[in-house]
């Protein structure tokens, strides 16, 4: 199979032909590095790519198959990893200066599930500094561009591992999600995207952000290849004390039953408060649209008030930067990463300071002065205090529409990907793009985006048109009635544009 | 411990006219688990620098903490024996600073939540009883040690550089926190360090810490305000890391000391850090706590909340060994001790070794005899703690069986100690290296008993008239010619017989 | 709008606690920017929530431990090979100002 067929297909339709001894992961993997080589200089996914380390993995599982051993079901399938998981070895720097040339003496959880299934690590995908964005601008390295649409941004804060799969340099990816980081690419990228359970998904190896906020979560072009890379990864981790001691949903399944396309008795409500005013009507129509087949699929379909969703937006912006203020002290210039003006004459705490001062990008640095305000005692309860209540409202808003439904659905994003710039100077407008992806961050609850069709951006009548993604919010643990609804969903679209959704991308 | 009169007594005094001491004390725990407060580092003292690390107690990007239990269950059993009340549901919280130790830059301790509250110490000065009261016990994590280079003495001012080993980094450290005591008047000091040694004891005996000072497994921190009576508290300073016992209180009696003549003179008091000079016995100031950092606590997003089981909590405090006091109060009854004799135990923390050597099979009148004083001297004069004496429990009650069967006399036995002290081996050996052993045999003793009846034939001729009384200097000149080690009672009753006298 | 939130000396204040060295250029840039989003976070404030417990995660959990048992330490060889500078298997910093920043 030429290696211009191989990049299009999907993880599962890779994994079923390495299985099945049609090709090797070595071709497969080959074929990835050939189109990383033949785009990446354009679309920026990458920060570190070490081709020989991903064939001498990839030869690994082949001699393995061949062997006869018993091999997990993505084996030999290439993937790429978000630069926050830490990777033994491997240069790791969360996007950031303070980190460049940092080599980890440890692995993450999470990829090394994924390096223990056998996926191949392909390299280190861009994002924004520290998972600090929603346009992959905040990168340290490089700016990533939206394979549908160069001049725009693919979204961030995981944008490279969104890119990368949109642009077919690798099947899969993993990244994590904050407060959208995963959804809102996907949605940008047109790609499905997942935000588990938070505690589902082992934050062991990830460098934090927002502590308890970030999950990890897969990106694929399908339901069901990121179902696969799910379920590859999550589960308890006991070096993870917020990680759930329980049994992950059978996520794989739930894909399998949704593609049968029957959706009969499952409750879907449309959130009030998440849509109309301040929303791209192209975006409406293309979720409403969504909204539509869910119903000939055999959902019912009600709309459901969260009244304090309008509230998330203050309160992530005050939890996020509060923890990150903290996380992010430990770059400081003594144990690992970069060290500036040590002149012998400065002090620790010059050094200290100018080293941060360099390391950090703007973005990083609002956000630690926003933290430390927050936190700051004469303002603690007046604003992270009173947000971790608002989290106490967010999650009886969930319990109770749960009472009534059995997802909750929303556009993933207000808008399409803007141009590269246009927020720039202006991050409130730049945070209010989460809107819609907060709400389940803060409670923990899992959440799914899925493209739903193509929109046009108002401001620019008669471009491109622009992926467009559609949540699906489920209560905590019941990660597979996202895929169960999102497999059924994709199913009925793919089945009326008559291809997968990627695929007009494909020919581009 | 003697109540001869202390340097600064007179000046103490003098501050004590005007002004009364409030003193509140902040003593640092290092538990004695096997591994690190969050991760699974070994805590071993003395390891090669940086052999005890991992990306957790390093603070590597990425790295989760996972508490130890038994750190938790640690500072429970502290908290009970201090008459605490556990809390139900507490967190750990992040204390924001910037220090190079500390490698995340935040100490993951506890804020407004410890997970013990309330309680109290009883202690004993000088026959009186003060009881200290416990504002809190928490439970939080050390920091890394850092060497100093290139100015005087290795310490942090003048130095070039600084080297920084984070083997430490992590280790359970328990912080008890007093609520501030007064009314102890010239007692304060005493007061102070005997609470501190009440600590001690009581963690040791609950074998949660080695609590060694001298290795910085216990460390205090004393904090000291004076106040005119019937007015508000003053303005406190608080010195940093007291590392013994002595400078306890040395640090609380220097401080009402130094502070008097501020406020004689009306100026202020400023709140401060102190350090301890260990070898001056002085304080300098350190940074003023005006500009105190605001530490911007917050709960510990990485960590679940800790809910003590209370039915695991009373199982705790039932299991609870028998605490020092209690101990002392059973001891001295069983000893038949004086109150008197018993604080010099304690005090020179011979207790234990005093206990040890009648479970080897002395008697309590002769261990108490040793241990407060021929031993006690030994260490006052070497400047050390009687534990740390070269001579076991066993080897004292060697010596002491030695001489109640007579092999020995208090003077050899005295020397078999110089022999043990010395390394010389056990008291049998010594005994026989050094040719130390009570000449009974009349043979032998004959010879010297005929010689002093020859050179003192006055004496003698008292004696032969009956005047038995006279014959201690006869005994005294063969105790002299035989090097001391002839039986005193052999050498009386060959004189008598000799001299035609019944013995 | 009442009265600001983050003045230049508290933008500056906040900076130094943080251990950041900004300019003054950059303190121009962030305290209008930092007004105006806590301008808009301080909408939490609006919903009452005396009676409202905080809420962290979305699974309460207590207790979570682990047994007190040695693990294998990284090899510092490795470790201090990262550092920025390193001296005697120690982690070399710059001279330290006081006992405590």
């Amino acid at each position: 199979m030429a290696p211009s067929e191989l990049i299009h297909l999907s993880a599962a339709d890779l994994a079923a032909r390495l299985a099945a001894g049609d090709v090797t992961s070595v071709e497969v993997t080959q074929a990835h590095l050939d189109q990383i080589s033949a785009v990446d200089d354009t679309i920026g996914s990458f920060l570190h790519v070490d081709g020989a380390k991903a064939l001498a993995q990839a030869a690994t599982v082949d001699e393995d198959r061949a062997a006869g051993k018993a091999l997990g079901p993505l084996a030999g399938v290439p993937i790429g990893l978000k630069d926050v998981f830490v990777t033994r070895g491997t240069p790791t720097t969360a996007g950031s200066k303070i980190l460049e040339g940092w080599t980890p003496p440890y692995e993450s959880t999470v990829s090394a599930r994924a390096l223990a299934a056998g996926l191949v690590v392909l390299g280190k995908t861009n994002m924004d500094e520290f998972a600090m964005g929603s346009t992959n601008e905040n990168s340290a390295y490089k700016p990533v561009r939206n394979p549908w649409n160069h001049d725009r941004i693919p979204g961030g804060s995981s944008g490279g591992s969104a890119s990368a799969v949109a642009s077919f340099e690798t099947p899969l990816s993993l990244g994590t999600d904050t407060g959208g980081s995963v959804r809102q690419p996907a949605a940008m990228c047109g790609l499905v995207g997942m935000k588990p359970t938070y505690g589902s998904n082992s934050r062991y190896g990830v460098i934090a952000f927002s502590s308890s906020l970030d999950t990890p979560g897969p990106f694929g072009r399908t339901v069901m290849d990121t179902a696969l890379l799910h379920e590859a990864i999550s589960g308890y981790d006991p070096c993870d004390s917020t990680s759930i001691d329980a049994p992950v949903p059978g996520v794989v399944a739930a894909a399998r039953k949704g593609a049968n396309g029957d959706l009969t008795g499952v409750r879907v409500g449309v959130v009030r408060e998440l849509g109309g005013d301040g929303y791209e009507t192209g975006v409406m129509s293309a979720f409403e649209a969504g909204v539509q087949t869910l119903r000939d699929l055999g959902a019912t379909v009600t709309e459901v008030s969260c009244p304090h969703f309008s509230y998330s937006l203050p309160a992530y912006y005050l939890i996020a930067p509060s923890e990150a203020s903290s996380n992010l002290a430990r770059f400081d210039s003594v144990r690992y990463g970069l060290r500036v003006g040590d002149d012998g004459e400065a002090s620790l705490e010059e050094v200290m300071s100018m080293t941060r001062e360099a390391g950090f990008g703007a973005e990083v640095k609002r956000r630690i002065i926003l933290g430390a305000y927050a936190l700051s005692s004469g303002y603690y309860d007046a604003y992270y205090g009173q947000a971790q209540k608002v989290r106490t409202l967010l999650a009886r808003d969930f319990t109770a529409a749960f009472e009534q439904v059995d997802v909750l659905v929303s556009p993933t994003t207000p808008t399409v990907a803007y141009p590269i710039g246009a927020k720039v100077n202006d991050p409130l407008a730049m945070y209010q793009g989460d809107l819609c992806t907060l709400p389940a961050s803060l409670v923990g609850v899992p959440a799914m985006s899925l493209p739903v069709g193509l929109a046009e951006d108002p401001a620019d009548s008669g471009g491109t048109p622009l992926p467009v993604g559609l949540q699906i919010m489920a209560p905590t643990m019941a990660d597979d009635r996202c895929y169960r609804v999102g497999a059924a969903l994709e199913g009925a679209l793919d089945a009326s544009r008559g291809a997968p959704f990627l695929a007009e991308l494909a020919i581009r | 411990m003697s109540m001869q009169a202390r340097a600064g007594d007179a000046e103490l005094l003098a501050a004590l006219e005007t002004y009364e001491p409030v003193v509140g004390l902040e003593t640092h725990v290092e538990l004695g688990t096997e591994s690190k407060m969050f991760c699974g580092c070994a805590t071993e003292f003395g390891a090669e620098p940086n052999t005890q690390i991992c990306p957790v107690c390093l603070g590597l990007p990425g790295a989760l903490p996972v508490p130890n239990e038994k750190g938790i269950e640690g500072t429970i059993r502290i908290g009970l024996a201090l008459n605490c009340t556990i809390a139900t549901w507490c967190r750990f919280a992040r204390k924001n600073y910037f220090y190079p130790d500390m490698p995340k830059n935040f100490q993951t301790s506890q804020f407004d939540e410890p997970l013990c509250i309330d309680g109290y110490l009883d202690v004993v000065v000088d026959g009186e009883t003060f009881r200290v009261e416990i504002e809190r016990v928490h439970l939080e994590e050390d920091t890394g040690k850092s060497l100093h280079v290139g100015g005087a003495t290795g310490r942090i001012q003048g130095a070039t550089h600084s080297l920084v080993d984070f083997n430490r980094a992590g280790i359970p450290l328990v912080e008890v926190v007093t609520k501030p005591f007064a009314g102890a008047g010239a007692k304060t000091p005493a007061v102070a360090r005997a609470y501190v040694s009440e600590l001690r004891e009581i963690c040791r005996a609950l074998g949660v810490s080695d609590v060694r000072m001298e290795q910085g497994s216990m460390r205090c921190d004393v904090n000291v305000s004076l106040n005119k009576p019937g007015e508000g508290l003053g303005i406190r300073t608080e010195t940093k890391n007291v590392n013994s016992l002595r400078s306890v209180e040395r640090a609380v009696r220097g401080e009402i000391i130094r502070q008097k003549p501020f406020l004689d003179a009306g100026e202020r008091i400023y709140q401060e850090t102190r350090h301890f000079h260990e070898d001056s016995g002085q304080t300098t100031s350190g940074r003023s706590k005006e500009e105190a950092t605001d530490y911007r606590y917050f709960p510990e997003p990485d960590l679940v909340p800790m809910a003590p089981d209370p039915e695991w909590v009373r199982r705790l405090k039932a299991e609870l060994p028998e605490l020092p006091a209690a101990r002392q109060s059973r001891l001295k009854s069983e000893w038949g001790l004086s109150d008197k004799d018993m604080g010099a135990l304690v005090s020179t923390g011979a207790l234990d070794l005093m206990s040890q050597t009648v479970a080897a099979g002395a008697s309590a009148a002769d261990a108490r005899k040793w241990w407060t004083g021929e031993l006690a001297r030994r260490a006052n004069e070497a400047g050390i703690e009687a534990s740390e004496l070269a001579i076991t429990p066993q080897q004292v009650a060697e010596i002491i069986g030695l001489v109640t069967s007579g092999r020995l006399n208090d003077k050899l036995a005295r020397s078999v100690v110089d022999g043990v002290l010395a390394g010389e081996g056990n008291p049998e050996a010594v005994m026989k290296s050094r040719g130390l052993v009570v000449v009974s045999d009349t043979d032998t003793l004959g010879a010297a008993v005929d010689e002093a009846i020859a050179a003192n034939g006055d004496v003698a001729g008292k004696i032969r008239a009956g005047k038995v009384a006279a014959a201690g200097a006869l005994v005294g000149a063969v105790m002299k010619s035989t090097k001391g080690q002839a039986d005193a009672q052999a050498v009386r009753a060959l004189i008598l017989e000799r001299l035609g006298q019944t013995p | 709008m009442s009265e600001s939130k983050i003045s230049r000396d508290e933008v500056a204040h906040l900076a130094h606690l943080s251990r950041l060295s900004v300019t003054e250029s950059e303190i121009d840039t962030f305290a209008p920017q930092l007004e105006r989003i806590l301008e808009y976070v301080a909408k939490v404030g609006e919903v009452a929530a005396d009676e409202i417990p905080p809420m962290s995660h979305n699974v309460p959990m207590t207790n979570v431990t682990r047994p007190d048992v040695i693990t294998p330490s990284l090899d510092r060889d490795e470790v201090l090979r990262a550092a920025p500078a390193a001296q005697e298997n120690r982690f070399r910093v710059p001279r330290i100002l006081d006992e405590e920043a």
